[in-house]
């Protein structure tokens, strides 16, 4: 026991010296929720609107007024010309246009159907097809107050609600995400590049040829990592909590359950890399290209799995994150048990062993 | 007495024979080299006899166990340093020292004192909490034989310990190895240097696996009529297939 004391203590020398790593590992996740969240933003904020009206009726003037109370749009250009319509966009100081035909009101009575154009910066697709989303949101509203005042056949008006998350906070969405990643990033890469700057040095073949078991050595390895992570998930769900205002909805036992056996899984991935590699930048790039970048595009965390063309969905179920995400948002979330996550679990239950399994089979067979 | 004995050792990889049933015997107190071309089979035989790595066939013991089933029992009776003077550079000299003290089972008191023994040999008290990162080569490297030879082991393995250190620090190093050995600490070693080769009190050299002369450096020198261990070496080592 005195010698596995010894070197677990060593393990926490090598991390706890490293100050700028240990910063770094801190700050990432904070910074990176903070981030996320108002950078790689999906709300939509103040949109430079620019108005063409044709008709200049009561009609046009109402639907003006009310995308300027709707509070996301901003009319900043009043245009006279359809030729001024291509100098606004090129200047890059408009978002989107709102253009209204001649006699809009009277077509809009008589029913032959009064015309209506929107134009958006298409070059920022996703952001586009948001505000044309809340333009059309804001006309379907001035559209029924019309009918209404007509007497017109009533049509329907939808009332939405988001559930679970009301304010549609993109922080929902980026807590679970940048918790997936961290906690792979410490575990994954931190492991087997420690694990391969043993070997790397020279350190590890002392190290077998010492009286601590090989496996102890493994052990001590993981001890550190593995306390950090802990650490580190404690300050994401404190921030997120008590600075973003994000609920831990569910059970919290049932929630570091899950961050449990995520973190095993991610552990194993960095000991079968590092039986694998034999240098820290072979092991920091296998770990970057294989674990993170997929980890980043295909587990949810930018975009949504649902509408990836088929064959990535597929491939995003190796992807251990994708797993660990969808459970994190229903436990965390949603606040739902056990029962409605076990697909969940029992994938990364799977995972875990799995790798556990590969891996100190790999290591025996290095030895 | 003797310390390591080894009869028709040999490991095999697949269809290649690194090691090709090696015999031979080291006395207790012994300055042991283990000569060889790259390729020639040291590692791998010196891997055998450290319990890291299972002979295919053949017998060995080393400090009285079998390499075959009590590899776990020889590990604690050995010293090992490899060719990078593995010392933990983010660590500071008592640190690391403290460590494989700590690996080897010895308790807290007897490193602290035997600690205080080495720092004071090599001179360097006032850089015991210094970090191993920032010292010179040469000391990283007798730091590293002190560190071999801590929990005063019957067999001490040193793998080309001398790589890429100057003539001066090598020279030292060898009286290093003389202390051991006078302390009764068998010194196994490899080289690459035929000057240190003279150093040893009986030397092998290996060649595509086998052992092929295996004498005092004096008896070598006569029987391959050479005036030096460069002309015995090269002798032999023209002779190889491998490499």
């Amino acid at each position: 026991m005195r010698r596995f004391a010894s070197f677990v203590k060593k393990e926490f020398i090598h991390i706890f010296r490293d100050r700028v790593t240990m910063l770094i590992l801190f700050l990432m996740p904070i910074v990176m929720i903070v981030l996320f969240s108002y950078a790689v933003t999906t709300e939509v904020k103040c949109i430079q609107t620019a108005v063409l009206d044709l008709s200049g009726d009561f009609a046009t003037r109402k639907i003006i007024t009310a995308l300027e109370n709707d509070g996301y749009f901003q009319i900043t250009r009043i245009l006279h010309s359809p030729n001024e319509l291509q100098t606004v966009f090129n200047d890059g100081k408009i978002n989107l246009a709102v253009v209204f035909s001649e006699n809009f009101a009277e077509s809009l009575h008589h029913g032959t159907g009064a015309s209506l154009q929107l134009l958006a910066d298409g070059t920022e697709a996703n952001s586009a097809a948001m505000y044309v989303n809340y333009a059309q949101g804001v006309l379907r509203g001035c559209l029924f107050d019309f009918n209404r005042l007509d007497g017109a056949a009533p049509v329907i008006n939808t009332n939405v609600k988001m559930l679970y998350n009301p304010s549609g906070k993109s922080e929902y969405n980026f807590v679970p995400g940048v918790m997936g990643l961290m906690l792979l990033l410490i575990n994954a890469m931190m492991t087997s590049v420690s694990i391969v700057r043993e070997k790397e040095r020279g350190t590890m073949e002392m190290l077998l040829a010492s009286p601590l078991p090989p496996f102890q050595i493994i052990l001590a390895k993981l001890a550190p990592y593995f306390t950090v992570s802990a650490a580190v998930l404690a300050i994401i769900l404190l921030f997120s909590r008590f600075m973003l205002g994000v609920p831990i909805a569910g059970n919290i036992f049932l929630l570091l359950g899950l961050c449990l056996l995520y973190i095993f899984v991610a552990l194993a991935l960095g000991l079968l890399i590092s039986t694998i590699v034999n240098s820290q930048l072979a092991a920091m790039l296998v770990s970057g290209m294989v674990l993170m970048m997929p980890t980043m595009l295909l587990s949810g965390l930018m975009f949504p799995i649902e509408s990836m063309p088929k064959i990535l969905q597929w491939l995003s179920c190796i992807v251990p994150a994708r797993w660990f995400i969808a459970a994190l948002k229903k436990v965390m979330i949603q606040g739902v048990g056990f029962e409605n996550a076990i697909t969940e679990f029992a994938v990364l239950g799977f995972m875990a062993a799995f790798y556990v399994a590969l891996s100190l089979k790999k290591f025996k067979i290095r030895l | 007495m003797k310390v390591i004995t080894a009869h028709n050792l040999t490991k095999r990889f697949g269809s290649f024979t690194a090691v090709d049933g090696i015999s031979f015997e080291v006395e207790k107190g012994e300055i042991f080299g283990f000569l060889g071309a790259n390729g020639a089979g040291k590692t791998t035989a010196m891997r055998m006899f450290c319990g890291l790595s299972r002979p295919t066939s053949g017998e060995a013991t080393v400090a009285g166990f079998d390499v075959f089933t009590q590899q776990e029992q020889i590990k604690r009776h050995i010293g090992y340093m490899s060719q990078k003077f593995s010392l933990y550079e983010d660590l500071t000299v008592k640190e690391n020292f403290t460590l494989f003290g700590g690996i080897y089972g010895m308790k807290p008191s007897q490193i602290r004192e035997n600690f205080g023994l080495t720092v004071g040999r090599l001179g360097i008290e006032k850089y015991a909490d210094t970090l191993v990162g920032g010292l010179p080569l040469g000391w990283k490297q007798k730091l590293a034989f002190s560190l071999s030879v801590f929990h005063s082991p019957e067999i001490v393995f040193l793998d080309e310990p001398t790589g890429g250190v100057d003539p001066v620090a090598r020279r030292q190093f060898w009286e290093m190895i003389y202390d051991a050995a006078d302390k009764g600490i068998t010194v196994f070693v490899t080289t690459h240097y035929m000057d240190e080769a003279e150093y040893c009190d009986r030397v092998s050299i290996m060649v595509d696996g086998r052992v092929e002369a295996l004498d005092s450096p004096r008896n070598l020198k006569q029987k391959f009529n050479a005036d030096d261990m460069y002309g015995v070496f090269l002798y032999l080592a023209r002779t190889a297939k491998r490499s």
